[in-house]
């Protein structure tokens, strides 16, 4: 029943951009957009329908920073690595943020799946540097803070991951 | 629907983009010209007068880009509609970009006839209503900086004047003269404000001649090899075929430098502009705006501009009827740092991954094989400014090999952090001491990093140099896209170098050894050295080795890619002998070399940090000063971290 859907799915993302080559990255991103990140299932329909291989895809997908392979947490706290934020200490926000959640050296995602740490790449807002942008899945929150303190950051861990548990228990999704 | 400058003036007027009018543009401001009518010229003034000042004479400005938003900028509108609605004031509240110093973010400009205009800065929501009636009251005092003077308003003399502060004084603004005037979601005051003039006049002329003007322009690319732009042209322009491209690198990817998002979600016409300008010189029928994904909204607004521009026939076939068509389509980027090489951005678009050997240049053969040109936005900006105002004004600028001005991006330890447009020439120490105040009271400058990840560590000691191409690079550094970030005595010159390498190790796309492989042993060189392990030979295979990845890489990325380590072994050798001999980090930054150590004075004896510790290095009773272990530590500085009340601190 879920392959059904993403074979769909796939299959009017494909038909759309008529399955040419020079469209993979411009597919790849719908494909995001819809799922929060690239399904397997997904990348392996990608490829029957255009033809492409499935290790170019796979090339493509795993090359630029914009693709996920896993799914993201609810909220997704993107902790910028611009020089600016790095000189001012973001590097010590993000691995307080881990270390509250818990989460190993290979890990961004919160067991529950509430929320995710990332680091990121620069935003631009760096006089308010160091900066921690908080997205949620469905790209349709965002939220930055400037100015942020290693006490600061394990408060916004606190405060996205208990807004997180909210709206998954209240949408029941 | 209100009339704009865009509309027809009467049922005389027959523009449209199936039919074009040549004197399309010309006509917008000192129209009409192909006929005389008294209401239809009334019409066209008054409309430029409500532009100018507002329908009702009163105009509030409110900055809408990236990082004014990031600032609350959305707030502070939403605060101004409310207090305009409720108070029924008449006034026009409008959308302009970043006028480019982010230190004052947010602000809001009111201005209304007979009044000066005024800034406010760092406003929030709740200081809206106070700023609006202090205003209409005729009281500018606690504004940052007016506009210009009339001497009607109280408190006038003591408001300096906006070209009085330091910052803005010693700018030229040539690019980024609409930055935080125009709305960049509106064409028609683009128009208003003069824009596409640049366009008219390269149209009325041949290609070759637009070309040439370029040349004695002495235009430079700006996304940071510093190429002769109209050389780049040339070549392309020459090359046999019919079908060639032309691409615009919108894939701003350098941590530090954002000025070609400002430019392009402040003025995207303007930016637009230039392109459609570059591709009339080379012979290029179609166009692509490479732009990042995760800068939504500079997408937005260049999507929004190639909208409007076609709709208004400024795009398209038979541009102005000049007879030659072009048109624009807009990509999204999935951002790879690699991307800011042409090769890749090219393999980019056509759906592949990593740069390829040059030559064949993207000139000869690019996008699908065919001549193509890659201009970055600052250039392309610089395009439209030069053929709407001549060469002579650009040139007049710069140094003897550069011409024109630059917008840099000067943030890190800094007072004023912000985005300035200077001519090339100008001194390191004035842009990042006069214009950008220096470093916050109690730190004192160590060295300024230009260029990001490709760029090099200039210490303290050469800030007279002027910035240029050729002077940069003999002092280890490169002009790059402009980013500057001011680096003070409290950070270390081996972690930042440390830095940047993971920064290119992550972004080395590992296509050719030198820089996949090299890149990773220069940044496990510098790991060891600030984890106390390093010796003296490292430093010199750090050196040999920097130089075979700069000369042996297969593109730009890994050739400049060791710059960083190098610059910093050359300047501040000092600092890696202390890491290496004595084991220490001056600056201390480097945790493995720091002791740490709990102040009895400070500690409330909470147990977080003994809670904390891996090591259980930390003992103590809970509500007594607690202390660490040195034997037992392992420096990884969890303590520093988790301390509540900052009484772990660094010796």
């Amino acid at each position: 029943m879920v392959n059904q859907t993403v074979v769909n799915v796939v299959s009017s993302i494909v038909a759309r951009y008529r399955g040419e080559r020079r469209y993979l990255m411009r597919m790849l991103q719908e494909i995001q957009s819809r799922y929060g990140y690239l399904p397997r299932r997904a990348l392996e329909e990608l490829a029957k329908l255009t033809s492409i291989p499935l290790s170019e895809v796979l090339n493509v997908a795993t090359f630029y920073h914009q693709f996920k392979l896993e799914p993201p947490g609810y909220y997704i706290i993107l902790v910028c690595m611009g020089t600016a934020c790095h000189l001012k200490g973001n590097l010590d926000n993000y691995e307080a943020m881990k270390r509250f959640l818990g989460l190993g050296k290979y890990e961004n995602t919160a067991k529950d799946g509430t929320v995710s740490v990332e680091k990121a790449r620069c935003f631009g807002a760096c006089s308010l540097a160091p900066v921690v942008m908080v997205i949620s899945r469905d790209g349709k929150e965002r939220y930055l803070h400037g100015h942020v303190t290693i006490r600061d950051a394990r408060r916004i861990v606190a405060k996205y991951r208990s807004l997180a548990l909210k709206k998954i228990k209240g949408g029941g999704s | 629907m209100t009339w704009t400058l865009m509309d027809k003036c009467c049922n005389r007027c027959w523009h449209s983009p199936e039919y074009p009018c040549r004197h399309y543009i010309r006509c917008r401001l000192s129209g009409p010209l192909c006929h005389e009518d008294v209401e239809c010229r009334v019409r066209r003034s008054r409309r430029l007068e409500e532009i100018r000042y507002g329908r009702h004479g009163f105009k509030i400005n409110v900055p809408l880009a990236s990082c004014t938003i990031a600032a609350g900028a959305h707030e502070v509108y939403e605060a101004v509609v409310k207090e305009v609605k409720s108070r029924g004031i008449l006034a026009d509240i409008h959308r302009t970009g970043c006028m480019g110093m982010c230190y004052i973010d947010p602000w809001i400009e009111l201005s209304k006839k007979g009044m000066p205009s005024a800034i406010y800065a760092n406003v929030k929501p709740s200081d809206v209503p106070r700023i609006i009636k202090e205003y209409l009251e005729g009281d500018v005092s606690s504004a940052f900086a007016l506009r210009n003077r009339t001497g009607n308003a109280k408190g006038e003399d003591k408001v300096p004047l906006l070209d009085e502060l330091e910052p803005w004084r010693n700018q030229v603004r040539w690019v980024s003269r609409n930055c935080g005037i125009v709305d960049p979601e509106s064409i028609e005051e683009y128009i208003a404000l003069g824009g596409y003039r640049g366009l008219d006049r390269a149209l009325n002329m041949r290609p070759e001649e637009v070309i040439e003007e370029i040349r004695k322009s002495g235009l430079r690319g700006r996304g940071g090899a510093g190429f002769p732009t109209w050389l780049k042209w040339k070549i392309a322009r020459e090359q046999p075929g019919d079908v060639k491209y032309i691409i615009m690198n919108a894939d701003e990817g350098d941590p530090g430098a954002f000025m070609n998002r400002l430019l392009a979600e402040s003025d995207p016409h303007r930016v637009l502009e230039g392109m459609i300008i570059a591709a009339y010189a080379i012979g290029a029928s179609k166009g692509f705006i490479f732009v990042r994904a995760e800068k939504p909204l500079m997408a937005e607004r260049l999507s929004k501009a190639v909208e409007q521009a076609r709709k208004y026939g400024l795009l398209g076939d038979n541009i102005l009827g000049r007879g030659f068509s072009f048109d624009v389509e807009v990509i999204l980027s999935a951002g790879a740092f690699v991307c800011g090489e042409e090769t890749a951005l090219i393999a980019a678009i056509e759906g592949r991954t990593r740069p390829r050997q040059r030559p064949p240049y993207p000139a000869t053969r690019g996008l699908w094989g065919k001549p193509t040109i890659i201009n970055n936005v600052e250039t392309l900006a610089h395009v439209a400014t030069i053929m709407a105002e001549g060469w002579e004004k650009f040139a007049k600028y710069g140094t003897e090999k550069t011409k024109g001005t630059k917008m840099f991006c000067v943030t890190g330890s800094v007072k004023r952090t912000g985005a300035y447009e200077v001519p090339v020439g100008t001194t390191i120490e004035k842009l990042v001491v006069e214009i950008a105040g220096g470093p916050p009271e109690g730190r004192k400058i160590k060295a300024v990093q230009i260029g990001g990840p490709s760029g090099g560590c200039v210490p303290a000691s050469l800030l007279s140099t002027p910035i240029d191409y050729e002077t940069l690079q003999k002092a280890g550094a490169i002009m790059g896209s402009g980013g500057i970030v001011v680096i003070d005595d409290h950070s270390c010159m081996v972690d930042v170098a440390k830095f940047f390498t993971s920064f290119t190790v992550a972004e080395s796309c590992g296509k050719c050894f030198p820089c996949r492989i090299g890149m990773k042993i220069l940044y496990d060189i510098l790991e060891k050295i600030t984890n106390g392990e390093g010796s003296e030979e490292d430093l010199e295979v750090l050196e040999e080795l920097g130089n075979v990845i700069r000369s042996s890489s297969l593109c730009a990325l890994g050739g400049t890619a060791p710059n960083p380590v190098l610059s910093t072994l050359r300047y501040f050798k000092d600092e890696y002998l202390a890491h290496v001999r004595s084991k220490r980090c001056p600056a201390k930054v480097c945790t493995k070399l720091v002791e740490y150590w709990i102040n009895p004075d400070k500690c409330t004896g909470c147990g977080t940090c003994a809670r904390n510790c891996p090591s259980k290095a930390i003992s103590g009773e809970l509500g007594k000063p607690h202390v660490i272990d040195k034997s037992k530590c392992i420096h990884c500085g969890q303590c520093y971290i988790v301390c509540p009340v900052g009484a772990v601190e660094k010796r």
